[in-house]
């Protein structure tokens, strides 16, 4: 785009000189710019659809949860204990070379049992109490399936849709097709906790929110919990926010100067200053997107005592509702601590003590004010857990991975609430009906959004790219 | 049928109407776009996906299915189906969301009404030098190309840029760093027509050269400091690193330094110096994650090394052979796993070693250690020897964590290669061999059926890309966009350049002249068209708003790598050393820790204190799962790219505020101006020119002055907070300076460093 390498156009600039530098026109800074395409690329004409979902919250639960253990209840598996799932339902399953090579497979049961939750009646793992408060909300797909045998390559499919770190995640194409509903704020925002125990030995890669190809100001922000929540957004020490105003006044004057040199390429100057207009309003707003003295005390009790604990879970749920609040497209929420190959019985319930509350609260709490039906919330991991069990044949005490069957959910946003959709088989090995692929989920996300799969494309590397590939259908099912 | 023939050629008709008369569209830059974006999904090299048993890509099968007769444009289905109104008969189909304008439409009927006549995509044939007419003989190659380009458009070149904006320009681009003030005064009064020629010498022979041009080699070669993933152990591929910037500033011929990086211990006379080149091939990630499967990682690094390859010499996307022929391309699935044969020898196992050391590198690697490290080592071994208490611990930690072991490539474990149907390892097909790209003009048969017979075959006068693909690259470098838009695709998908003649007479000048890079970039650099002003009149803009055809420089933010060396270098800070092992600059707290989870190995940020806070970028420690903060709009060093795309995020605004790398910068830059002049004004004028290399004009240092006076005020007020912010920053600070004086011309400084002028290479 040479002359446009920085993404404005003469219609753009021409609507930022009408309306003067200030309100709508410098909002555009992250927002919606249709014109920022890749060489070639079309242009986009989004949404495809009505959406149904404006803001997506991914609260994404790393490591693997149990599907057997949490929300596929298997009372077959109980029936085998110490016995091996018979041959006929392994089958030639692609299991990571933790468990690939035993010559065992004892099945475990779930490790506490399953209740009938709301009036829908489906049934969820009595360790997660207050999800199945919301069970009415919810639209638990069970019959989840992936490629993937480790966990970055199967985080990364799910957020990119390719197994291999360098595309663009969800959140990233979103802001892309989407833009923003907010002028102080990034369109995509990522933020990440771990369990207490640090069990769990992930990492949280940078490649699961890129921007992959897509341009650099779609890549996901991560507000960190120590520090500053951005990098660089305090002033520096000794500078007061007065300072720092009449600075970029003077800076925007100076700049201002240059545009007056004839042929002086005046859009490329004007972005620059709205660039700083917006770093400054930002300055502002993150630290009030976290000041929580306004929040009242029922909202921070019913995310938990670890409500207001910088960097856990709930805070991070918290903040969540208060970034899709204030419009932010996608809030990718990272969790880590699901990967129960040894210590099943005792880690598991912590686990989920740890997230029951605050998952469920940001659910109610959505609903509360309004906001659920436009907002989708997604809760998963890369795969589920092995219906058998890992450790001594005879003590079994963990899971391995699993990626051929498992489940998730999701609530408002147009999904249906209190549905369950997909099975497995008897041991919760194989998908028994309708299977949903990553691939399938992701375009079902998009088609909520109002964006048809297959037509939010960007041209890279001489051919048209999609979060989905060439691959995935629209699950109408899961559509309420 | 005959009913939509008639449809259809009432159409035809229709949308020829009112069509100028002009010359038959051509169909390598009209005709092969169209239909290679709309109909090759299904009609052209991919047999898997081909509908119809139709190919449009060859002109044979066009015609003998009955789509084309040649001169009939109504007579062949292609033009009824493209103009069908039903649906169901209509071309593209609805499902494939792609749809072709009225002015394709006819222009495909015109092409076939002159007898559709086919040749080849323009970058599949070998380039030839453009005959200059006579009247230009003495004139710059260049500027003759593109000053007749421009005269058939009724344009003309724009003036020369004003000399303090062209040796900032061409430092910048050489180097990447700013002309000291003395450099700059000494061009502006240099009236001899030989001065800027002798500031592109200069800056050719500066050992900042190779430093600046390294930078888009490590985005090709996705070069980084660790492996990533869940160990994401560090390695010792800086000094490939180091060995690349020496090269560049020798100016090793391009295809020597290429073979070396694919084959350098395949060569006869085979070196250390030759060998640690082939660390290119093995910069690629590498998994460690527990569970893992090894020959499922030992796959991935294959495509990643025929993607970086494809990629960086051939200009081609072949990675999307590896699941199915390629859809766009003449590059079959079969060529595809024929390239990569001759990467699948390497004695590698696909799991990263797993010491406990800080260090993880994966066998195979090259020991290239220096003199001192010899030197230590002998001490080290000499204790064990002579049986020294505890000395064995030593030389063991020693040899796991700082004897340096390289990464490269060998090719001691040849294995059979299959095509694998879609690009899963569980699933072997047909066996092959090493073969280059069908498509292509063939090895010669002498040549070795390895990566030494690959790099022949890229270098020889045949090959009709890597010679363009390389000039591309290089024109890159100077205009911040290349003649070809997509530096990564060269293929029908790809961009067609305007200036194809210009292209096409730079590669051939390369390799006639022995790939010599510094004597192409001199060609570049010494040209009217670099040397032109980037300001332009609104006609101009409108006309070519893209800058296409060249009747202006370009105009661009530069690189978060280079602003942080220009700021470090203004701030009189800047370490100047070349090479060394990487560094740990300025860095929010609790970057690396925060994304640690893992309990497996310690993720502290080992900050760097004194000079290697003030090293230059490239230098920088890249953490492949975390890149550094301060950095922004760069490759993620995940995957080969040769083209990183400029964008404007309120982010790139607060790091260039409010990193302490630029509030000390600012503070320095301060106080040497403060050194060297006494009166407010002259400080202020100084730093300014030091930043962007001109003085400020009088209503310039009337804003400055306002500006200098209300930080004054501030700081005045809060001589505490002055304090503060001037001891950001490991750099001493001269006491003796008033701080509220000191800290007002800091901020002056930081908002100069700001400036759209200062980030922009003009």
């Amino acid at each position: 785009m040479s002359d446009a390498r920085e993404s404005l156009t003469r219609r753009h600039f021409l609507r930022t000189s009408l309306h003067g530098i200030g309100g709508v026109a410098l909002a555009s800074m992250f927002a919606r710019e249709s014109f920022a395409l890749g060489a070639g690329s079309p242009p986009l004409v989004l949404p495809h659809f009505p959406a149904r979902a404006k803001r997506i919250i991914c609260l994404w639960q790393g490591g693997g949860p149990s599907h057997v253990d949490l929300l596929d209840p298997k009372p077959e598996l109980a029936r085998f204990q110490g016995k091996d799932i018979p041959e006929s339902v392994r089958g030639a399953t692609r299991l990571s070379t933790m468990s690939s090579s035993y010559a065992r497979w004892p099945a475990l049961p779930a490790i506490r049992p399953f209740r009938k939750c709301g009036a829908s009646g489906t049934e969820i793992s009595e360790l997660l109490p207050h999800i199945g408060g919301i069970a009415d909300e919810l639209c638990v797909v069970r019959s989840m399936h992936t490629e993937a045998v480790n966990h970055s390559p199967g985080v990364t499919f799910f957020m990119t849709g390719s197994q291999q770190p360098g595309r663009p995640a969800m959140g990233a194409w979103l802001a892309y097709g989407l833009g923003n509903e907010c002028d102080d704020l990034p369109s995509f925002v990522v933020m990440t906790s771990s369990d207490r125990e640090k069990s769990c030995g992930q990492l949280f890669y940078e490649h699961y929110w890129s921007n992959g190809f897509l341009p650099g100001r779609h890549q996901g922000v991560r507000f960190r919990s120590e520090g500053d929540p951005v990098p660089y957004l305090g002033n520096p020490d000794g500078v007061s926010r007065d300072g720092r105003r009449a600075l970029l006044d003077d800076l925007a004057a100076l700049n201002r100067e240059r545009e007056a040199v004839a042929g002086a390429d005046t859009p490329a100057i004007e972005t620059r200053i709205a660039q700083y207009e917006m770093a400054f309003r930002m300055q502002a707003s993150v630290p009030d997107l976290l000041d929580f003295s306004n929040e009242p005390k029922s909202v921070l009790e019913m995310y938990g005592p670890d409500a207001l604990v910088k960097g856990s879970f709930a805070n991070n749920c918290l903040i969540a509702r208060r970034l899709s609040e204030r419009g932010v497209r996608f809030v990718q929420l990272m969790h880590s601590g699901w990967d129960q190959h040894s210590n099943l019985f005792h880690h598991l319930e912590k686990q989920c003590r740890d997230t029951d509350q605050p998952s469920a609260a940001l659910v109610r709490d959505l609903k509360q004010r309004g906001l659920l039906d436009e907002t989708l919330v997604i809760w998963g991991g890369e795969f589920g857990r092995t219906p058998f069990g890992q450790g001594p044949s005879d003590a079994p005490n963990g899971r391995d991975h699993f990626g051929r069957a498992y489940s998730m959910w999701m609530a408002g946003g147009g999904v249906r609430g209190g549905h369950v959709h997909g099975a497995t088989d008897d041991f919760g090995w194989n998908i028994a009906r309708d299977p949903v692929h990553v691939h399938d989920m992701q375009a079902t996300i998009l088609r909520l959004c109002g964006i048809d799969h297959e037509r939010m494309t960007f041209r890279h590397q001489g051919r048209q790219f999609r979060l989905t590939d060439v691959h995935g259908s629209v699950v109408s099912d899961l559509i309420g | 049928m005959l009913a939509l023939c008639a449809v259809a050629s009432v159409a035809w008709r229709v949308s020829q109407g009112g069509e100028p008369p002009g010359p038959p569209p051509r169909f390598s830059t009209d005709i092969l776009p169209v239909l290679s974006e709309n109909c090759f999904q299904c009609h052209g090299v991919d047999a898997a996906q081909r509908r119809g048993n139709l190919r449009l890509d060859l002109r044979e099968s066009a015609v003998a299915r009955g789509a084309i007769v040649p001169g009939v444009p109504s007579a062949g289905s292609l033009v009824a189906r493209i103009h069908a109104t039903d649906p169901d008969t209509r071309m593209p189909p609805d499902e494939s969301h792609r749809s072709l304008t009225d002015a394709q439409r006819a222009m495909i009927v015109r092409w076939i009404a002159a007898g559709a006549v086919y040749e080849p995509h323009w970058a599949f044939v070998a380039p030839k030098a453009a005959a200059i007419a006579a009247a230009a003989a003495d004139e710059h190659p260049i500027d003759a190309i593109v000053s007749a380009r421009l005269a058939r458009e009724g344009l003309v070149l724009s003036p020369e840029a004003d000399r303090a904006i062209l040796i900032r320009r061409v430092t910048f681009d050489l180097t990447g760093l700013p002309p000291a003030p003395e450099e700059v005064a000494a061009f502006v009064g240099d009236p001899s027509p030989e001065a800027y020629e002798r500031v592109v010498d200069r800056l050719l022979a500066s050992p900042h050269y190779g430093e600046k041009q390294a930078l888009p080699w490590l985005d090709a070669a996705r070069y980084a400091d660790s492996n990533g993933f869940q160990q994401d152990g560090d390695t010792f591929q800086w000094l490939w690193r180091d060995w690349l910037v020496g090269e560049l500033n020798r100016d090793t011929p391009y295809d020597a330094l290429s073979t070396w990086m694919l084959a350098g211990d395949l060569v006869p006379d085979a070196t250390d110096e030759t060998r640690i080149g082939t660390a290119f091939l093995r910069n690629h990630l590498l998994n460690g994650e527990g569970g893992a499967i090894p020959e499922e990682n030992r796959w991935v690094s294959m495509f990643d090394r025929v993607d970086a390859t494809a990629t960086t010499w051939l200009g081609l996307t072949m990675s999307c052979a590896q699941c199915h022929d390629h859809k766009y391309d003449p590059i079959t699935q079969r060529d595809y796993y024929a390239l990569l044969d001759c990467f699948n020898r390497v004695p590698e196992s696909g799991i990263v070693d797993g010491s406990p050391s800080r260090i993880r590198v994966a066998n195979p690697v090259l020991e290239y250690p220096s003199d001192a490290l010899r030197a230590r080592r002998a001490e080290l071994e000499a204790a064990v020897k002579a049986g020294a208490e505890n000395a064995q611990g030593p030389l063991d930690q020693f040899l796991r964590d700082e004897w340096p072991r390289v990464m490269v490539m060998s090719d001691a474990q040849p294995r059979e290669t299959h095509v694998l149907s879609r690009g899963a390892h569980t699933n072997p097909a047909a066996k092959v061999s090493f073969a280059t790209p069908e498509f292509l003009p063939p090895m010669d048969e002498a040549s070795p059926r390895d990566r030494l017979g690959l790099a022949q075959w890229l270098f020889s006068p045949e090959n009709p890309l890597v010679a363009r693909v390389a000039v591309n690259r290089a024109w890159q470098v100077f205009f911040g966009d290349g003649l070809v838009r997509t530096p990564e695709d060269f293929g029908v998908q790809g961009d067609r350049p305007v200036h194809q003649e210009l292209l096409d007479t730079l590669a051939v000048r390369l390799r006639e002249s022995g790939w010599r890079m510094k004597p192409l970039h001199r060609l570049i650099a010494t040209s009217r068209v670099y040397r032109q002003t980037s300001l332009a009149s609104d006609a101009l803009r409108a006309r070519d708003p893209d800058n296409r055809l060249l009747a202006r420089a370009p105009r661009f933010r530069m690189g978060s790598m280079v602003l942080r060396d220009a700021a470090l270098a203004a701030g009189g800070l800047l370490d100047a050393r070349v090479g060394g092992a990487p560094v740990y600059p300025y860095q929010p707290a609790k970057v690396w820790e925060s994304l640690a989870i893992t309990m497996e190995r310690n993720f502290d940020y080992p900050a760097s204190r004194g000079a290697d806070l003030y090293r230059r970028s490239l230098y920088t420690f890249w953490r492949r799962t975390i890149a550094p903060a301060n950095m922004f709009d760069v490759s993620q060093r995940q995957s080969c790219r040769v083209r990183v795309p400029i964008t404007n995020s309120p982010l790139h605004a607060l790091t260039m505020l409010n990193d302490p790398t630029f509030v000390e910068a600012a503070r320095t830059l301060a106080q040497r101006t403060m050194k060297t002049e006494s009166d407010r004004a002259a400080q202020r004028a100084r730093a300014f020119e030091r930043v962007v290399g001109r003085a400020p004009n009088a209503r310039e240092e009337a804003i400055l002055g306002a500006m200098f006076e209300r930080q004054l005020a501030e700081f005045s007020a809060d001589r505490a907070g002055a304090e503060r912010f001037l001891s950001i920053g490991e750099s001493p600070r001269d006491a003796s300076i008033d701080p509220a004086e000191h800290a007002a011309l800091a901020a002056t400084c930081l908002a100069i460093l700001n400036l759209d002028e200062a980030v922009t290479r003009e």
